[in-house]
């Protein structure tokens, strides 16, 4: 085989999935930066669409449902991941020892997260149901009133928040376990001999050595968070009123019910400079921490 | 508590083990308790557990998939059967172009060392934040106006969200499969170009069969976000290309909801990616705490 030929056989193998990407990811971002500076509707070819400049960036920032919307979102975001991560955490401590059933239990925690979005949110509606709800039922059986889940602007926030809890607890768990489970025993042994006791062991040890993974899960959580929408959109729809409007949602709804889609993808575009400064914040991190972790590596191999 | 005494199993951690299980699968018990119970189960205040388990509401769903036709439906609503058949041809389709472009390019980057490892997890990283709303207004736009042919336009063909589906999954892919790629000897490669094989056959005959675990990996990923996704499906397939995420959304928007139908079709939905989790845990497990743990 020449070698004129070997190398065009990286090129040949790439092709396919790079004109792939470039077709369909890299140029529908760029088409909607485009659109973001466009007065544009749906019936319209982006071509006979007028151009507006900033416009749509800045209206949005007088718009009292976008400034609603954006609240609920941060609400929401900062709620169920810090909940989970206390939770995810916290389960895997306690359950950090070699129990029978542990393999049983990570096979049934990754279920929630497989399954659709549409499919969590169908069954949480339908647990929520005002009356063939098993939580009204149980209230009620044991002599409580019931409690308007998704019909009051306080409840329904919380109660997509559970859902979520639900959902993605057991994606914490399973990162921290895995952690936990690769920290060096000997740091464990040495503490334990020292007579540290079990929480000096978590809050001094434990915690620390598992910090950088830690740092990662909760951003790649947090990332996540916000791009929540089918789980809320079925159980609430945003409602009651703009409570649980969250922005992935609203973007959907201002493109197609509201039929403006320059505005819609001037949010877009701020809710995708927003992760990227989250994404930014984590690639920072990691490399620093791999700095400072080759460091020390590099500092105990000459001392 | 310190861990000495803890080793042996304490009763009280079996329990707490029982009630998370529960916690974590009570719900989707729940639903697939209810798609087996008539409306007058559902209804009833009396009944939570105790009713008598009926196909029934499966039989309204697949009505027009069955060789025989259920004798409690005076119409057959070809609807769910319809978006069924849809919804696994976009899965299995964009999940074979996913895996048969991803591995390749994975290859190329491990073996020509083309791009940096650091590129490409950057890129994947990248891919994960877009979410998909942020896709919806310039997809639409280009499958509506752009990707014609005298008039005949993406929009609401398979192959316009298939389009999408694969360019939405390829980064994961092609970084998962590189993990794999990487741990075969590349001693074997080198014997198979001994032997005359052009680089394609010693990737399709030697490296492909070798990486069988990944593939799996792989597969189980792609297919899930192409069979779960619901709002590019919504905004770009119409009455007939449908799949079933749409439809349960737009039969909970109709007046009057029937509980054991809707719940039928949400565990129909459900099933694949049931049956991969308890099938392959242990590869899905890896596939997403790979993302965190390795950075």
């Amino acid at each position: 085989m020449s070698t004129q030929a070997r190398s065009f056989t990286p090129y040949l193998f790439m092709a396919p999935a790079a004109a792939v990407l470039v077709v369909a990811l890299l140029y529908p971002i760029a088409y909607m930066i485009y659109a973001s500076f466009l007065d544009w509707n749906p019936s319209q070819r982006i071509g006979q669409a007028t151009f507006v400049g900033l416009r749509n960036y800045t209206s949005l920032w007088s718009d009292a449902n976008f400034r609603e919307s954006f609240g609920v979102t941060l609400k929401f975001a900062s709620l169920v991941v810090s909940i989970e991560m206390i939770l995810g955490v916290g389960l895997a401590m306690l359950l950090d020892r070699s129990i029978r059933g542990m393999t049983v239990l990570r096979t049934i925690f990754i279920l929630p997260m497989m399954i659709a979005p549409i499919v969590v949110g169908l069954i949480w509606r339908y647990m929520y149901h005002p009356t063939v709800g098993i939580f009204n039922r149980t209230l009620n059986s044991l002599g409580f009133e019931s409690v308007p889940w998704l019909s009051d602007s306080f409840w329904s926030l919380t109660s997509i928040i559970i859902a979520d809890i639900w959902q993605w607890t057991p994606f914490i768990f399973i990162l921290s376990l895995a952690a936990l489970q690769s920290l060096p025993r000997s740091a464990l042994e040495a503490a334990r001999i020292d007579g540290a006791s079990g929480w000096q062991q978590i809050v001094y040890i434990k915690l620390p050595l598992m910090m950088p993974v830690l740092i990662v899960t909760l951003l790649l959580r947090l990332i996540d968070a916000f791009k929540v929408l089918e789980v809320v959109l079925v159980m609430t729809n945003g409602g009651p009123g703009l409570s649980t409007e969250i922005l992935s949602l609203r973007i959907a709804r201002t493109a197609s019910e509201f039929r403006e889609l320059g505005v819609a993808a001037a949010m877009s575009n701020y809710l995708l400079i927003l992760l990227m400064i989250l994404t930014a914040i984590m690639f920072t991190y990691t490399r620093l921490s791999e700095a400072r972790a080759a460091r020390l590596r590099q500092m105990s191999e000459e001392g | 508590m310190s861990g000495v005494i803890n080793q042996r199993q304490s009763p009280a951690f079996g329990v707490l083990m029982v009630i998370l299980i529960i916690m974590a699968i009570g719900p989707i018990m729940m639903m697939i308790a209810t798609s087996l119970k008539l409306d007058v189960d559902i209804m009833s205040s009396t009944s939570g557990l105790l009713f008598l388990p009926t196909l029934q509401n499966y039989e309204t769903v697949l009505c027009n998939a069955l060789w025989y036709e259920p004798a409690h439906l005076d119409y057959c609503d070809p609807t769910f059967g319809r978006a069924l058949k849809s919804s696994l041809i976009i899965a299995l389709v964009s999940t074979i172009i996913t895996l048969m472009l991803g591995t390749m390019a994975a290859y190329a980057l491990v073996r020509f060392r083309f791009m940096g490892r650091g590129v490409i997890s950057m890129t994947t990283l990248l891919m994960r934040m877009v979410p998909p709303a942020v896709l919806l207004v310039p997809v639409f736009g280009i499958l509506t106006f752009d990707f014609c042919i005298n008039d005949n336009c993406l929009a609401g063909t398979y192959s316009g969200i298939v389009l999408i589906y694969v360019a939405m999954n390829l980064p994961f892919v092609i970084w998962i499969l590189q993990s794999f790629i990487v741990q075969v000897p590349i001693q074997l490669e080198e014997a198979a170009r001994m032997d005359g094989a052009n680089p394609f056959q010693v990737f399709y005959l030697v490296v492909l069969p070798l990486i069988k675990p990944g593939l799996a990996a792989a597969s189980i990923f792609t297919f899930r976000i192409a069979w779960n996704e619901y709002l590019l499906a919504n905004a770009l397939l119409d009455r007939n290309t449908r799949t079933v995420p749409v439809t349960i959304v737009n039969s909970l928007t109709g007046y009057d909801t029937d509980w054991g139908v809707i719940m039928a079709t949400g565990t129909l939905l459900a099933i694949p990616p049931i049956i991969f989790t308890f099938v392959a845990s242990k590869q899905i497990i890896t596939g997403m705490t790979a993302g965190a743990v390795k950075g």
